[in-house]
């Protein structure tokens, strides 16, 4: 069932396209190649570097405003790429109020100064890299905190400085959680379409739109998204051998209290400084912008009608988190109970709808669904003369098998993630005590992963209630979201019109990312104590 | 013991149940004999909706769709989304889908419903006889409800009229490094490709194409509103641009837009020869139609002369229909020749034009 759309898409890659790559191939193929490479690269660079040093000043340094800046640097995760780019290209355009600005004070002409298109790959690097860093540092910033402080304690007793010790110890043991957050902030840019489409970057995404759209060939654009699909399992391998033979399970479950590493002096100033650029340009400047334009046009578009988009986006997004969450516990657990080839393959394929862009993936669900319910319903015809008609196609069913497909890579890795810090040997005295696994599960895993799900369940959440693509097309009549509403007034350009729903999407998505926040530092606490 | 409100409450429960699990459709004869029995609560049930799959979004159809339900007491249930993507559903749905209507913004999309088999002909004396031929299908598989131009926008301190002439015009030498326009993906454009592919034949099309590219100021990126936007902060001299876009800027309540579009002239392209690019809004009637009445009665609706005002008057758009006053602001544009191509024909060439954009470097 959920492998599914993933299916059908490389399914129907195998029908004729009718010499549509030819024609990709000698003319625009090489420019979507280089630009999603380049996108990826940058996206990687910009990610890791706030992410991971953001996860060690928190988790590692002590300096003032250190434990608001442990949530606060969660919150561009709330924010949607495409509402990122919206406003900031609103402010930074050149037509927008910076360039104005700085054209009315200077007494210059468009061209007689130079300012950085931010309409460009650079631009769509920085967007993505500010809303998409989060995942970076929620991960490493959990495996920072889980880390035995013993190790780090060896090796600074062996003589190594903090610089040191983070690099050569604390570093390569968070490896993990690194390439777990970076892989979901990389998957999440090849299947951006809303970003780099605004920004005008084509790259493979767009080409599998333009194909679709522009070409009408379902069968090109299916291609097409299966050498995504291709190109991510082989990173994903590749990653995984690069590490196969290291192992990242603590020894002990006995940890001290972190001694935070006192920042003093020109640190200091840089540690805080760090955290707020971040906290600002990803978040509050954005949120900001939208707030202005919510306050303008709030009289009309806050009615009855708003709170009850609240409610359907709401609903979707906790009835997927729960789900996804529950099946990748249960895919992870068979993961590590019977590691078979066909096991470790079906729980690869799962994970890869998070590469697949949204709409591809609505595509792969409803025409199963469909096929499903006609099936259905001719058999029910010819038997019983009884007619079900559509069953499940276009109703919320078809809406959260899309977000659970597409969803679950998330849950799954910090499933996994967590799993990884158990070590086997537990599982070992588990199975010595006569548990059964069902046993083990409950009684030893489940309570040392309660911290892990709990992320899965917010991060599918926030990951949910900004879903757009497949929301759009898979849902019910005279049904709406949040996303669908800003979107709707976004790409008819109603910037200022589709700000309240943008922004209540961003409110929406806080408060779990703070409940995220919290339940990290009491796992830490609840362990130490 | 059956008293007649019980009976009552039974029929209703039947033709509840009736109308969420229909009988199973039999050959035609069967189907007339059978249905005759129990048509009362069926017709009941089936008369009071009617289900439409929307390209365009909801702001801009929703409050004539009201205004329909408020007439006439049916309820219109809506799905919007992108074009393809609805098709697609469409086309899996098969004969159970629920859609009645397909509406899409750009004629092309119209061509591809009926290529793919799920729409059907109908006829109607009160469309035919407002909606001008080059708007609707010869059949009667579609129907325009509105349409855009697509004219050439410039700077007014720094273009003369003059200067401009046709589409064609634009990949001049003159123009090096002063045009504004969308990428390639946008379906606007590739109409718009599509309509000269078809007037003037692929060679001196990608000829044209490849100059047009050398005279973009920028890599194109953003909307049409952007491009009118660039020019009035001088990135580009001209842009190409839907005519509602601008309207909706002039009428804007951000004053930064009204400025901006205020800086800004039409032009009317091809005027000596084919016409300016236009494209329609229009509305298909889906194969598998459960409220064939409904729909149609929707349709003539949204052709009357009460929703094309709005029509004019809120989306800034051209009313299909003839002697129906347009806006102030589409009136000081004055009125324009439209290139009268019959519309499916952007539908037929749409993939050539994109292959062309591609070979011709048009991002």
């Amino acid at each position: 069932m959920l492998i599914m759309p993933v299916a059908v898409i490389v399914g129907y890659s195998l029908t004729s396209s009718d010499g549509i790559w030819s024609h990709l191939a000698s003319t625009v193929l090489g420019t979507y190649v280089k630009n999603s490479l380049w996108l990826m690269a940058g996206v990687a660079v910009g990610t890791t570097l706030l992410g991971v040093t953001g996860a060690w000043l928190v988790a590692m340094c002590e300096f003032p405003g250190r434990k608001i800046f442990e949530w606060a640097l969660l919150l561009p995760l709330a924010m949607p790429a495409y509402i990122i780019a919206y406003t900031y290209t609103g402010m930074l355009d050149t037509s927008g109020p910076v360039q104005s600005w700085l054209r009315d004070i200077g007494g210059w002409q468009y061209g007689e100064y130079w300012f950085p298109a931010i309409r460009s790959l650079g631009g769509a690097i920085i967007m993505l890299s500010l809303v998409l860093y989060p995942y970076v540092y929620l991960l490493t910033r959990a495996a920072f905190v889980g880390q035995s402080i013993c190790v780090l304690d060896v090796s600074r007793t062996l003589g190594s400085g903090p610089w040191r010790s983070f690099f050569k110890v604390a570093l390569p043991l968070a490896r993990p959680a690194i390439a777990a957050g970076l892989a979901l902030a990389l998957m999440e840019t090849l299947a951006d379409y809303g970003t780099v489409k605004y920004y005008g970057v084509s790259t493979f995404t767009t080409g599998i739109f333009r194909t679709w759209y522009g070409l009408d060939s379902l069968a090109g654009a299916a291609q097409l998204a299966s050498v995504l699909l291709g190109f991510v399992i082989l990173v994903i391998v590749l990653e995984r051998l690069s590490r196969r033979r290291m192992r990242y399970h603590a020894t002990s479950q006995r940890h001290q209290a972190i001694r935070r590493h006192s920042l003093r002096g020109r640190h200091r100033v840089l540690a805080v400084l760090f955290c707020l650029t971040t906290v600002t340009l990803g978040f509050l400047l954005p949120a900001g912008q939208l707030l202005s334009w919510a306050i303008q046009t709030a009289a009309e578009t806050i009615n009855p009608g708003f709170f009850k988009l609240i409610v359907n986006s709401v609903g979707l997004a906790a009835t997927a988190a729960v789900l996804a969450s529950v099946l990748a516990l249960w895919f992870g657990y068979q993961r590590r109970t019977s590691n078979t080839p066909t096991v470790r393959l079906a729980g690869n394929l799962i994970g890869m709808g998070y590469a697949i862009p949204g709409m591809v993936i609505a595509v792969g669900v409803i025409i199963p669904l469909a096929w499903f319910d006609n099936t259905l319903d001719q058999w029910l015809r010819t038997q019983f003369n009884f007619s079900t008609g559509l069953l499940l196609s276009g109703t919320v069913v078809a809406l959260i098998l899309a977000y659970t497909v597409r969803f679950l890579a998330v849950a799954l890795q910090s499933v996994d993630a967590g799993l990884q810090k158990i070590t086997p040997a537990m599982d070992e005295a588990a199975q010595l005590h006569g548990y059964s696994n069902l046993q083990t599960l409950r009684r030893v895993h489940i309570p040392l992963l309660k911290g892990s799900l709990l992320t899965a369940v917010l991060l599918v959440f926030v990951d949910v209630l900004k879903e757009l693509p497949a929301t759009l097309i898979l849902r019910p009549f005279n049904f709406n979201t949040l996303a669908v509403r800003a979107f709707e007034l976004a790409s008819d350009e109603r910037l200022a019109d589709s700000a309240t729903a943008a922004l209540t999407i961003v409110l929406a998505g806080i408060v779990p990312v703070i409940l995220l926040s919290r339940s990290i530092t009491l796992s830490r606490h609840e362990r130490t104590a | 013991m059956s008293k007649p409100l019980p009976m009552t409450a039974l029929l209703i429960a039947a033709a509840s149940l009736l109308s969420a699990c229909k009988p199973a459709e039999q050959p035609q004869g069967a189907e007339q004999s059978e249905s005759t029995d129990r048509s009362e609560p069926v017709e009941l049930s089936q008369s009071r909706e009617v289900n439409l799959y929307s390209a365009r979004q909801e702001s801009l159809i929703k409050p004539l769709l009201d205004r329909f339900t408020a007439e006439t007491g049916v309820k219109v249930n809506l799905v919007t989304g992108r074009a393809d993507a609805l098709l697609q559903r469409l086309q899996s749905e098969g004969d159970n889908s629920p859609a009645d209507l397909l509406l899409t913004v750009d004629a092309g999309r119209l061509h591809r419903a009926v290529e793919a088999g799920v729409t059907q002909p109908f006829d109607s004396a009160t469309l035919s006889d407002v909606i001008p031929a080059s708007y609707r299908e010869p059949e009667g598989h579609w129907y325009g409800l509105s349409f855009r131009a697509r004219p050439i926008m410039y700077a007014k301190d720094r273009v003369q009229p003059g200067e401009l002439s046709t589409y064609q015009n634009l990949a001049d030498q003159n123009w090096h490094n002063r045009i504004c326009i969308r990428s390639s993906g946008n379906i606007y454009n590739q109409s718009l490709v599509a309509s000269k592919l078809a007037a003037d034949g692929e060679a001196v099309t990608e000829a044209w194409a490849r100059g047009l590219v050398q005279n973009f100021a920028r890599p194109p990126a953003g909307g049409d509103r952007d491009q009118i936007k660039a020019v009035a902060a001088g990135e580009c001299d001209i842009a190409v641009a839907n005519s509602y876009y601008l309207a909706g800027m002039l009428r804007s309540d951000d004053p930064e837009q009204v400025t901006a579009a205020q800086q800004v002239a039409v032009f009317w392209p091809n005027q000596n020869g084919r016409g300016t690019h236009v494209n329609v809004s229009g509305i298909a009637l889906t194969r598998s139609a459960k409220n064939r009445d409904n729909a149609i009665k929707l349709v003539e609706f949204l052709v009357s002369p009460e929703s094309q005002a709005w029509y004019a008057e809120k989306n800034g758009e051209y009313p299909i229909r003839e002697n129906i006053p347009v806006s102030d602001i589409l009136a000081s544009w004055g009125t324009f020749k439209a290139d009268a191509i019959n519309l499916s024909e952007l539908g037929k060439n749409n993939a050539a034009a994109v292959k062309l954009m591609d070979r011709a470097g048009w991002q």
